[in-house]
């Protein structure tokens, strides 16, 4: 029996584990993720899951141990933010290309500098190249069921990739919200034992992780990388498809809000899409075609799926919780910019900046947002201004 | 069980390829040769050396063979001239030379 609870993002997260019950999980703490491994540890203390867990000196070293406990067959994970994640660099290229599950439970912090500790998506951005699959969340609620699929889509056969579950720091990593949980039978039947077929510690098969490939071998090694990639893309929707079985709760790579029908629209990930939804309950009471698309999987990138979903749009705004300082936006609108591209689409577009360091976004902010859109419709007036700061000070 | 790997050439296409570069067999390093990299190299004289084979463990490639508690000559393939077992080496019986 699924039951009605209410929980932060951190303790969706940690009650989602215990429910997995992975084998081992290395972490070392850093706000705002720090909760997930101090909660899982509580779980480890009373008996209630026998993962083991690592207290480890850096999140070089976390990432390291998940990897190195995923090689030897153990299905893995660590948690992590912002400078945490950037410790794991190197590490978070060797599990993509060793083609290793592991699950990183990320809670989107601001990197540095100046220090913060706020939200925003400068951290998993950064690490959009790094061969990661990466999905994210509006709000407790997905990345509850985010998490509960995770495991699932990366260890498929087809995929092998590592897979990166993101949430939006304090806004729902520390906010308690009403959540819909699994039964725990449930989700031990839909995650299922995790059963490589290749493993260090496999008797009577000894192997080599992670081999020095050169010239000669590397580009084939990538290109085998990159189908995983775009195989991902099945297994995400499979898997999507199989989970609203159980739960009744529907997901695919965005979410389209009101957007059948728009005729102004904005593309955003995370939690402010949850404001932004308001703001369009607001417009189109007042007969004004507002919508949104929010996007779920950034990893592997929609851009078709996008696309299409954004045909009958005429003015779109591409809102980047990360600024790439490429002097073109963020990395949503240039994704988002290459799909429309791609797509032969004339749709005009803003791209915009909001919300860096936690800076807060508002209902009357995206209200403002939809009705510059509306004129910069009427008089196409967007294309000398393709790249704006939304809430800064001037 | 040991998985055939013989196809697993220069030739192959990344299809054919294992996951991850993954090489299901034991001992394969052995393969690779990283005695090119080294530009001095340790020689072995006999004559001196009284087989107390304090080198041998010292030796960060194993490019040292024992046989039937004897040390071998050097494994050139993977000695990299490090010159460790020369320091080591009690008797006198390794000397670091240039070239081969």
């Amino acid at each position: 029996m699924a039951k009605r609870e209410r929980l932060s993002g951190n303790e969706a997260v940690a009650y989602g584990l215990k429910q997995i019950n992975p084998d081992v999980f290395p972490a070392f703490p850093i706000t705002p993720s720090t909760e997930i491994p101090q909660y899982y540890a509580a779980y480890i203390a009373n008996g209630e899951v026998d993962t083991e867990f690592i207290p480890v000196e850096s999140e070089h070293s976390s990432m390291s141990a998940a990897i190195g406990a995923e090689a030897a067959g153990a299905r893995s994970l660590t948690a992590t933010s912002s400078c945490g994640l950037a410790l794991m660099w190197e590490e978070l290229y060797v599990a993509a290309s060793n083609r290793l599950p592991v699950l990183l439970t990320l809670v989107n912090r601001a990197l540095s500098g100046p220090i913060n500790i706020n939200a925003d998506h400068s951290d998993s951005m950064g690490a959009r190249d790094s061969g990661w699959l990466q999905i994210y969340a509006e709000n407790n609620q997905e990345v509850y069921d985010n998490l509960i699929q995770a495991y699932r889509i990366a260890e498929h056969a087809d995929v092998r990739l590592p897979i990166m579950i993101c949430q939006d720091g304090f806004i729902t990593s520390h906010a308690v919200e009403n959540i819909m949980l699994l039964d725990d039978a449930d989700v031990k039947k839909f995650v299922g034992e995790y059963e490589p077929e290749h493993y260090l510690l496999k008797k009577d098969e000894p192997m080599a992780v992670g081999p020095y490939s050169v010239s000669n071998y590397y580009m084939e090694a990538k290109r085998a990388q990159a189908q995983a990639m775009y195989n991902a893309k099945k297994v995400i929707m499979d898997v999507a498809d199989e989970f609203y079985q159980i739960s009744g709760r529907r997901y695919g790579f965005f979410e389209s809000y009101c957007l059948d029908d728009a005729e102004i629209a904005i593309v955003i990930i995370g939690s402010a899409a949850g404001t932004a939804k308001d703001a369009v309950d607001i417009l189109r009471n007042e007969g004004i075609k507002a919508g949104i698309l929010k996007i779920r999987v950034f990893r592997p990138f929609p851009g078709e799926e996008i696309a299409a979903a954004l045909k009958n749009v005429k003015a779109l705004a591409i809102m980047d919780r990360a600024d790439s300082f490429s002097n073109q936006g963020g990395p949503l609108a240039a994704e988002v910019g290459a799909a429309l591209f791609r797509a032969k689409s004339d749709i005009k577009s803003v791209s915009y900046v909001y919300g860096l360091g936690g800076r807060d976004i508002t209902v009357e902010n995206f209200i403002d947002l939809y009705k510059d859109l509306e004129n910069t419709d009427a008089h196409g007036s967007s294309d000398d201004l393709p790249y704006r700061y939304l809430g800064v000070r001037s | 069980m040991k998985i055939n790997l013989d196809h697993l050439t220069e030739k192959c296409a990344w299809t054919d390829l294992t996951e991850g570069m993954q090489m299901y067999a034991p001992g394969t390093s052995a393969h690779f040769k990283t005695g090119e990299w080294s530009t001095i190299k340790p020689h072995y004289i006999i004559d001196k050396c009284r087989q107390c084979l304090l080198c041998v463990p010292t030796c960060p490639d194993s490019a040292i063979p024992v046989k039937n508690y004897k040390r071998q000559p050097f494994d050139l393939d993977h000695c990299k001239g490090c010159g460790i077992c020369a320091k080591v080496c009690p008797f006198g019986a390794i000397e670091m030379k240039e070239g081969e």
